[in-house]
This record gives C-alpha cells, sequence and structure tokens, in this order.
C-alpha cells in the first residue's frame, strides 16, 4: 500500500489493486506475463524453427533403429530383459529431444533476448523482478520440451515401441529433465556475451548426445569414463527413460530423479543470481 | 512497518498544506571502480512537479535515473521513492512508476498493441482493463491507425510514442523520461512536448533528463543543473537564468582566427565577455547598445545577433563548457 493509493476516495481502481499486491524484492508472483508474452511472440515466430529440433531425434530413430536395428538384433535392456535395438534406443532419443527442446530455448532465445532485443532490460523495469523472469522463461522453455516430448512418445507407439503403461510416465519425466536443462541453460547464457561462446554450447552438447550410453551400453567404456559419464546430466535422463519406457525400476531411478532435482534448483538459482546482477546492477 | 510512517507523514503534511514530496534524493553516489558517475547528489521533488536534471553527455543523469527505478544499486546515501528504498522494494517501487527509456526497447516480436497489453500485464493488470486502457493510449499517442504493424515498421518518432504509450499503462504517479526525444526531427519533438504537457496537466510527477536547454526550459518547472555527477546549480529556468545571466546575450562572430584575440579589446562592454572557439558572447542587460558600444570601437564583426539569454549561458556560466559538443 502507497501513501498515494491511501489518499484516494470511491472503488479501488485496477492500477491501485495491482500496486497492493504483496511484492517481493526479486518475486511479484507474475511469472504468468512472461509466460503470455512468450506465447503470444510464439504465434508470430515461425514453426519451421520449432520443428527442426523435433525431427532429429526422430530421424536418428528411423535410422538407427529400422537401419541397424535388425543388424543389430535383441540387446539386453534395464534388468537383463531382451528388447529390440530401437526401443533400446528410443526412450535415449526421447531424453535427447526433451533435452534439444530445452537447451534451445533457454540458450539461443535467451541469448538473443538478452544481448540484442534488450527485452529482460524493460521487463525488469516494471514491477516485474528477476525470479518472475526466470520462471516465466524457464516454464516457456519445459513446454516446448513437452512438445517435443510427447511428439516423439507417439512416434514410438507409432513404431510399436511400447509395451507397457508405465511407458506414459516418460512424458512427465521427459519434462523433469527439460526443466534441469532449461534452468542451468539459462543461467550459463546469461555468461556469454558473443556467438563464438554460444558455439561452446553446441560443444558441449555433441559429444553428450553421442556418448551418454545413447546408443550402446556403458558398459563398453573404461571405468573412469564410465564415471565421467554418470556425471553429466543427460546420461541420468536416458536411464531414467530407459527404464520407465519398459517399467522396470531399481534404487538407481530415485538417483536420477534427484540428479535432476537438484539441477533443477541450482539452475534456478544461478538464473535468479545472474538476471539479478545483470540488470539490477 | 514503512506503511505505517508514510500514513502518518501524509496525514501530518496535509495539515501544512505541503505534501511529501514523491522523491528524496540524499547524498546520492554511485561509483563503477574508479569512476565516480554520481557524486553526492541531493534533491527533492514534490508530486505533480516537472523536474529535470540537465547537463551534458556523461554528467551523471541516466544513472540518476536508474537508481531512481532501482535497476542500478547505489554505491552510497539514501534514495525513498514515495517512502520506499528502490533498492529493497524494487518491484513495488517500480509498481508506481513510468519508464522512457533513453533507448527504444520495444518488443518487436509484437504488434504495436500487444505491446502495450503485455506490457500491462508486467504489471499484473488485468485485461479487462488493459484492453480499453491500450485503446485509449493508441490514441493519445496519435497511434491508433498503427495498432496492428510490427514494431519495426514505425518511424523513431512513433517509436518513441510508443515508448511513452507504454510507459503510461500503469497510470504511474511518476514517470521518468531519459532523454525523451534526443535523435527526433522538430516536428516529432513538438509533437512529444505536447504530449508530455498534457500529462503535467494531468497531475503526473515527470522526472526528465535532457541535455536540450529548449526541451528544459519547455517542460521543467524546476531543475538540476548537473556535471561531472554533482550539481552545479538548482532553481526553474527562468531564476537561474537571473542568478547565472543577464537578461540579453549579444553573439559575435569574427571569423575563427580573431575570436581568440578580440576579447581583450571588448573589456568593458557588458557585464562579462566569453570567448568560444566559433564565437564571443557579451552578457549584458541590453544586448542592442552592447552592440552600439562594439561599433563604436570600430570592431567589425561578421555577424552579430542578440537573443534572450538561455540555459545554455547558465550552463556555461557554471562549467565554462558548451551543453552539446
Amino acid at each position: 500500500m502507497s501513501a498515494l493509493a491511501e489518499g484516494q476516495t470511491g472503488p479501488r481502481s485496477a492500477t491501485d489493486a495491482a500496486r497492493e499486491r504483496t511484492f517481493g524484492p526479486l518475486y511479484s508472483r507474475n511469472a504468468l506475463a512472461v509466460v503470455s508474452r512468450g506465447l503470444m511472440a510464439a504465434k508470430s515466430s515461425t514453426w519451421l524453427i520449432l520443428v527442426s529440433g523435433f525431427f532429429e531425434p526422430v530421424l536418428y530413430l528411423v535410422s538407427m533403429g529400422v537401419g541397424l536395428g535388425p543388424i543389430v538384433g535383441n540387446v539386453a535392456g534395464p534388468g537383463g530383459q531382451e528388447i529390440s535395438y530401437a526401443a533400446y534406443i528410443a526412450p535415449a532419443l526421447l531424453a535427447v529431444s526433451a533435452m534439444n527442446g530445452a537447451i534451445y530455448d533457454s540458450t539461443w532465445n535467451v541469448f538473443f533476448k538478452m544481448n540484442f532485443a534488450k527485452l529482460y532490460q524493460g521487463m525488469l523495469y516494471t514491477s516485474l523482478g528477476p525470479l518472475d523472469v526466470a520462471i516465466g522463461e524457464i516454464f516457456l522453455a519445459l513446454l516446448r520440451g513437452l512438445l517435443y516430448a510427447t511428439g516423439f512418445t507417439a512416434v514410438m507407439a507409432v513404431m510399436g515401441l511400447i509395451t507397457t503403461p508405465w511407458a506414459i510416465l516418460v512424458i512427465p519425466a521427459s519434462v523433469v529433465i527439460a526443466f534441469g536443462f532449461a534452468s542451468i541453460g539459462m543461467g550459463i547464457t546469461s555468461f556469454m556475451k558473443t556467438f563464438q561462446q554460444m558455439d561452446w554450447i553446441n560443444f558441449f552438447m555433441l559429444p553428450m548426445f553421442l556418448f551418454s550410453a545413447t546408443f550402446y551400453p556403458l558398459s563398453v567404456y573404461p571405468q573412469y569414463i564410465q564415471w565421467l559419464i554418470q556425471a553429466m546430466p543427460l546420461w541420468h535422463g536416458v536411464e531414467l527413460l530407459r527404464q520407465i519406457s519398459i517399467g522396470s525400476f531399481s534404487p538407481a531411478t530415485a538417483v536420477h530423479v534427484a540428479y535432476y532435482l537438484v539441477m533443477i534448483a541450482l539452475g534456478i538459482m544461478l538464473t535468479t543470481g545472474r538476471l539479478r546482477k545483470l540488470f539490477l546492477k | 512497518m514503512h506503511n505505517e510512517a508514510t500514513r502518518s507523514l501524509s496525514t501530518s503534511a496535509s495539515f501544512q498544506m505541503n505534501p511529501p514530496p514523491v522523491i528524496t534524493a540524499e547524498n546520492l553516489t554511485k561509483s563503477y571502480g574508479e569512476l565516480t558517475a554520481v557524486d553526492g547528489i541531493s534533491f527533492e521533488v514534490p508530486a505533480g512537479e516537472s523536474f529535470g536534471l540537465l547537463g551534458p553527455n556523461g554528467a551523471g543523469k541516466s544513472t540518476t535515473m536508474k537508481m531512481i527505478g532501482g535497476v542500478s544499486q547505489r554505491t552510497s546515501g539514501k534514495l525513498s521513492i514515495m517512502g520506499l528504498d528502490p533498492e529493497t522494494h524494487g518491484p513495488e517501487v517500480r509498481a508506481h512508476l513510468g519508464v522512457v527509456p533513453q533507448q527504444d526497447n520495444l518488443d518487436e516480436e509484437l504488434k504495436v498493441r500487444e505491446n502495450l497489453i503485455v506490457y500491462g500485464r508486467y504489471f499484473g493488470l488485468p485485461l479487462s482493463y488493459l484492453r480499453p486502457k491500450a485503446d485509449e493510449l493508441l490514441e493519445f499517442a496519435q497511434l491508433t491507425d498503427k495498432a496492428k504493424s510490427r514494431v519495426d515498421a514505425l518511424s523513431g518518432g512513433m517509436k518513441r510514442r510508443l515508448t511513452i504509450a507504454r510507459s503510461l499503462i500503469n497510470e504511474p504517479k511518476v514517470l521518468l523520461l531519459d532523454e525523451p526525444t534526443t535523435g527526433l526531427d522538430p516536428q516529432a519533438r513538438h509533437i512529444l512536448w505536447d504530449r508530455l504537457f498534457r500529462l503535467k496537466e494531468q497531475g503526473v510527477t515527470l522526472i526528465l533528463t535532457t541535455h536540450y536547454m529548449d526541451e528544459a526550459e519547455q517542460l521543467c518547472d524546476r531543475l538540476i543543473v548537473v556535471d561531472k555527477g554533482r550539481i552545479m546549480a538548482e532553481g526553474s529556468p527562468a531564476s537561474l537564468i537571473r542568478e547565472y545571466s543577464t537578461r540579453e546575450v549579444l553573439e559575435l562572430r569574427f571569423g575563427s582566427e580573431r575570436n581568440a584575440t578580440i576579447g581583450a579589446e571588448l573589456e568593458g562592454i557588458g557585464e562579462r565577455v566569453e570567448t568560444l572557439p566559433d564565437r564571443v558572447l557579451i552578457y549584458a542587460h541590453d544586448g542592442e547598445s552592447a552592440l552600439e558600444q562594439v561599433s563604436a570601437r570600430r570592431l567589425r564583426p561578421l555577424t552579430s545577433l542578440v537573443r534572450r539569454s538561455s540555459l545554455e549561458d547558465v550552463f556555461l556560466r557554471l562549467t565554462g563548457r558548451s551543453l552539446v559538443d
């Protein structure tokens, strides 16, 4: 409540009501405004960009699963169960799909909005706090991750790779994976100043995609490489979705989920702190 | 807690017919490492006043504006906006403010009208309020027929008007304008001044920075002249001119070679002689009679001009430099 609002008589106006909300120093409970802005902007943006990130893992699934699958034959899935090669790599590629969607939105899109469109600068001149902006933008990235994951799961179903009702849980699990990548991705992007630096993100993502037990089991590596891979976020996503896809759970499932919960928390803290440092200096 | 304080303050102040200041700055300082951009400035702005910060580029005007908006943290000193510290109550303070930044940062991914609606959403305002308000503001900014245009299709003046319209979406009590007309052609500037004058009539407190003296004279009830982060003078445009300059100024040009040496020969005419690289200024109560004295000394300027004193002269007197290089 403000001195000016106090002095007024008559019915409370919409602007006074908006001013009398509860505000925090970093958060004004209005991340929804950031989300609706993103959706409105997406209306006018090109859909081609949106779908390109979706097709990449689908193409891998078709070429590897259909093409390479018959040569490889059946492989041992989680818990030692025999599954087709396509069913083995499909959940891994789903994790990649969720990661791609989240990373695309939270890195390249955020980089542009931060450095060229000056979008966040404008937002932080309103009664939005940096946490509203961070939550809103990360949520938009999640939405893209959810879209990709749902599409990819549908492709899996069409290819006959879904054999258990448990498999429907891969969709919410993909969102958790996207959440982890989006929150960390946005925080890291806030350090980037040039396009060359943005290329480092790809430099990190491609090997992670190829080597995180996506196409073959972790056991092919020597022990120390295994530890390195196991420290990476994508491996946890791959394993988590692989377990869910055939309904084979173990204590490791909880570890994978916990990995992402920590990643999400750290990412949001990093992003909010960085937005504050960059725009409220 | 601060609500209680504000309430009792406003009650006691209204008894004296003297509303509490909307903005109070005390020894406000901002340093970037070695550089001190704002060096201990103090001022108060009462509600409804149009208050200007006049100074050259790099004087610390924009930094002061950013601190008022709570998007730049001060190094030391005190700052209170409507009884709140923008550093600890950023979103709450900004709920009362309208901000027109130096560079337009309109949302280019959205259409003109969408820009207003979305910006209003950032303030937590409902669509039932925003839809008619956006149309009203488009009318005010003379952009009604551009409502569905893309932002990048607008001219510089239109973008500026849209930025101002956007800043009014939450019916701010205080409007911060950082060099509102820099880079606009004369016609666009006059349209903008007219719009700002209407806001002032509606009782909106205007805080504006400018390095255009004519803008300051047109819009400001009171202003501070800022140079190198410090306040050089404070007052209404008329009182500053009265205090620091004469009623009239005689401008003489002798050509760049002679300008430098002519000063001594003009000694004694008017109250003060100022020699600039391109011209000589003689400050006098009566410019015409000063010109007659110049002729009487058989000095023949290439051109001569008698004009009223302006804030430019005040600035020159205070700092020895011109406002716009």
